[in-house]
């Protein structure tokens, strides 16, 4: 494990991706509670903020980098995030497509 | 990995175990990142199978009825800070302060992710009370098989953790139980990331297309 940086500024890397993460959870929590309920397109911006912070947690607390030693581990991550986004948004298009032209709600 | 430190082998000199560890640490834990991300898979199905389900209530209690946001923001910051906490344990072993220090904070870890179920289990409760049980219709099936998952996986979590915590104070810090906890520091931040989709997609997403 990698023991260039210190003490301090390890730490510092796990409380700044913290303070993200719940400023990023707060903010859709309070978006969908202002507005949710009249309008649907707030689930974008859920959306967008999830993303954000799956992305500090996949930074500050998994480690997971662009530098060279952490390749692999990127490369197996960006292949499986493919693979899961194929099966969940095809999945959501194919029965989505199916429940119009057979007129049943969803 | 060869289970626990064998009877043959009862030194408690750090790093001096010999034969303890087999295999290239870096490969155990990319080895680790490969099991997480075929979960990651798995949990999608279930996703999938969640979103095709939205609005399937046949006229059962539905998200609006069901859905507690007080408790969902609970759950949310107790695993949030479990995952902060196992991270400064993590910090805690790498630049090798003192065991006691290791070890509060993986308590405390664990004392959140207990939290987390009891809550969880509450709120299950509490949705069983007004009817929402996976029984009642294709959707609460969906629910009840995405959430409780996740449930289960943070249970096993906590198993891990009370595991280590016990070969911790019966053989002192080896290598080999710092590359499980290593292991399971990734476990539990990839369950905080599963969470975020959980109540991003299960929580918002239903609450407000349901």
């Amino acid at each position: 494990m990698a023991n260039k940086s210190g003490y301090a500024a390890h730490l510092r890397t796990y409380l700044t991706g913290y303070v993200l993460s719940v400023v990023l959870t707060i903010a859709a929590f309070w978006a969908v509670l202002a507005v949710g309920r009249e309008n649907k397109s707030v689930l974008i911006l859920v959306g967008l903020l999830g993303v954000a912070q799956l992305a500090v947690q996949l930074k500050c607390f998994l480690n997971v980098t662009t530098q060279k030693e952490g390749r692999d581990n990127l490369a197996l991550v960006l292949f499986s995030t493919l693979i899961l986004l194929i099966i969940v948004v095809g999945t959501a298009w194919i029965m989505g497509n199916l429940a119009v032209r057979m007129h049943t709600t969803m | 990995m060869n289970g626990t430190p064998s009877t043959s082998n009862p030194s408690v000199n750090p790093g001096q175990v010999p034969g303890a560890i087999h295999k290239d640490p870096d490969m155990v834990i990319f080895g680790f990142w490969v099991f997480m991300m075929s979960d990651l898979i798995f949990f999608g199905v279930v996703f999938a199978i969640y979103i095709t389900m939205i609005g399937a209530t046949a006229g059962g209690p539905g998200p609006r009825e069901l859905f507690d946001f007080g408790s969902l923001f609970a759950q949310t910051m107790l695993l949030l800070t479990s995952s902060l906490t196992v991270g400064i344990a993590t910090v805690t072993m790498k630049h090798q302060r003192s065991q006691a220090s290791f070890l509060f904070w993986v308590v405390v870890t664990l004392i959140l992710g207990l939290g987390f179920l009891t809550l969880e289990l509450y709120d299950f409760s509490q949705m069983a009370a007004q009817g929402g049980v996976p029984q009642r219709s294709g959707y609460l099936s969906a629910f009840f098989g995405l959430v409780p998952l996740h449930g289960l996986h943070v249970s096993f979590g906590c198993l891990w953790m009370l595991v280590l915590i016990v070969q911790i104070c019966k053989v002192g810090m080896l290598d080999i139980i710092k590359l499980r906890f290593l292991r399971l520091a990734l476990f539990w931040h990839f369950l905080d990331l599963i969470w975020i989709g959980i109540f991003s997609v299960v929580y918002f997403g239903g609450w407000v297309y349901g």
